[in-house]
């Protein structure tokens, strides 16, 4: 194992534990994602792998009654140092249920940057253009621009929330089941954005496809029934041997 | 191929039976709209002409216009009006976009409710109180403050509803890229509940004109020469004018009631048509 300084990680989550209430979530996940990576997250239905991700942005303020305690650091801050706005322009996040907000296809990918006072149309115009082409929805929006984003297909639309995650030029990257409403070829090229992506960008990619972890990520943690079973380099988890036999199960389809 | 069993042709008729018997219930709230409305008109035939809503009254009421009453009730549901749709709206931005659900927020929330069910004579009497008491004299200052009381919490409750109506996974996803709550508010909620704000604003402009009990104490007199000067003179008003000469036993012609409640009503009818037609707008430009 190489062992990396502090610095070169995007993301170090420790100890961290998650209430609903009184029921726990998450119970004490240690774990990081370095810069320059792309840190895959399996598991089982309601693992806690989406409660995860809430915490890094800290959404997870959104639902009443969840608490948390551990510690969350982004770029070596903690989370809770930040101001949310500050927090959430650092970090993009998709989340499995496209939102094309009431607005044109333009404005849902310019908001973000508008809303952080960029106003020269020039700068606007070419953040647009780019995060559209890194979505892989250039192509098809390019000449309705204008068009109610809400209008797009569910494919489109789940596109357009990952251009609008990348608008505020974030350096930490969560994807929650981005491809649950995308067709497989549109998957690929995302999937090929990703792994372009990686080197300027964390990237933590939640998927319940796990043959998606096997091509996407360089480290692969298994998360089940809120705790951290194994965190290991893509091909120790799903080689012959990985330490838990629990993993061994889960990545070939035969669990539980 | 399809075919007919006797359950699904049972079925079938029921469910005509069903649509005719609640199409018949909601067609037959057309019935008494045209019924009140042509009988008031026909009535108030003779008297209905442009002197009549642009002349004073002469000859003690029994002749002559109305007009200081329609200025009257202009005056007192316009400063109304613009008392409470800001305190209002700003009110129910509040609670339904910043607040917690604390005790704080609860109260607030059952004071709304129960604002909204206090008889409209209370009202009158605590604009007595409160208003009367501050200004020395009843006067049309008084009579609109106390109209803003009672329209108030029916325009915080509509525009709560209207708030609502916006999704909540639009306000996740602008905060998921770092927009503050009064941008999300500013660039996403408010343009898209507008339509609901207004209708819910135009809908107490009638209220406010219609009713007679706050203002009857507060503001409104039975009789005046001149157009109100200022907010702190008296003024006649057309719920308060109809009341008046309704209940004086028979010394003002019929025509002459009838004329003020037609002229009542069509201004109603007038605000209310306006507040559709918003709706219909903003919903041919609703976003999602
Ligand atoms: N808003 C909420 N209120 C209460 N409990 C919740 C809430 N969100 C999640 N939970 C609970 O927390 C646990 C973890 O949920 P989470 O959504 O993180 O799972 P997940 O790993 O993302 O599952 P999936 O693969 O199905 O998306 C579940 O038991 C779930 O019931
Ligand atoms: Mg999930």
């Amino acid at each position: 194992m190489v062992t990396r300084i502090s610095g070169e990680r995007g993301v170090e989550i420790e100890g961290l534990s998650v209430w609903y209430g009184k029921k726990p979530a998450l119970e004490g996940v240690t774990l990081h994602a370095n810069r320059g990576e792309i840190l895959g997250v399996i598991g089982p239905a309601s693992a806690g792998k989406t409660t995860l991700l809430k915490c890094i942005n800290r959404t997870l303020d959104f639902v009443p009654g969840a608490r948390w305690e551990g510690s969350v650091r982004v770029e070596g801050l903690d989370v809770r140092s930040v101001s949310d706005a500050a927090l959430r322009r650092k970090v993009g996040m998709v989340f499995p249920l496209p939102v094309g907000l009431p607005l044109s296809v333009y404005d849902n990918v310019a908001f973000a940057p508008r809303m952080a006072g960029i106003r020269r149309k020039a700068v606007l115009d070419d953040l647009v253009e780019r995060c559209l082409r890194q979505a892989a929805l250039w192509d098809e929006v390019k000449d309705r621009l204008g068009m109610l984003g809400s209008r797009l297909s569910g494919g489109q639309q789940q596109r357009l929330t990952i251009a609008r995650a990348l608008s505020h030029e974030p350096e930490i990257l969560c994807l929650d089941e981005f491809s649950i409403a995308v067709d497989p070829v549109t998957t690929m090229r995302i999937e090929d954005v990703l792994v372009e992506l990686k080197a300027d960008v964390t990237i933590i990619l939640v998927t319940n496809l796990v043959q998606q972890a096997r091509r996407l990520a360089d480290r692969v943690a298994f998360l089940n029934a809120g705790r951290l079973v194994e965190l290991d380099a893509t091909g120790a988890i799903f080689g012959e041997r990985p330490r838990e036999k629990m993993t061994f199960d889960y990545v070939r389809g035969r669990f539980g | 191929m399809f075919t007919e069993t006797p359950l699904v042709r049972r079925k079938l008729s029921i469910e005509a039976a069903t649509k005719l018997a609640f199409g018949a219930m909601a067609a037959s709230m057309i019935v008494p709209l045209v019924l009140i409305v042509g009988y008031l008109v026909a009535k108030a035939l003779p008297v209905l002409s442009w002197e009549f809503v642009s002349a004073f009254p002469r000859s003690n009421m029994k002749a002559g216009g109305i007009l200081p009453a329609i200025a009257g009730t202009f005056y007192m549901v316009a400063i109304s009006l613009a008392v409470a749709t800001p305190i209002g709206v700003l009110a129910a931005v509040y609670l339904n976009e910043y607040a917690r659900d604390n005790w704080f927020t609860r109260v607030v929330n059952l004071a709304v409710v129960n604002l909204a069910g206090v008889p409209s004579i209370v009202h009158a009497l605590f604009g007595v109180g409160a208003f009367v008491f501050v200004t020395g004299k009843p006067c049309i200052l008084a009579a609109s403050l106390t109209l803003a009381i009672m329209t108030l919490p029916v325009i915080i409750a509509s525009t709560k509803q209207a708030l609502a109506a916006v999704p909540m996974a639009f306000r996740e996803a602008c905060w998921n890229v770092g927009a503050s709550r009064w941008q999300t508010i500013r660039h996403i909620v408010l343009p898209n509940s507008l339509s609901g704000i207004l209708t819910g604003v135009i809908l107490q402009v009638s209220r406010a004109a219609g009713e007679t009990a706050p203002i009857l104490f507060t503001g409104a007199v039975f009789f005046r020469r001149e157009l109100p000067a200022s907010v702190l003179d008296q003024s006649m008003a057309l719920s308060m004018h109809l009341f008046s000469i309704a209940t004086q036993g028979g010394q003002v012609p019929e025509t002459v009631q009838y004329g003020t409640a037609v002229v009542l009503l069509g201004l109603v009818l007038a605000v209310n048509l306006t507040a559709i037609c918003l709706r219909i707008y903003f919903r041919s430009r609703k976003k999602w």
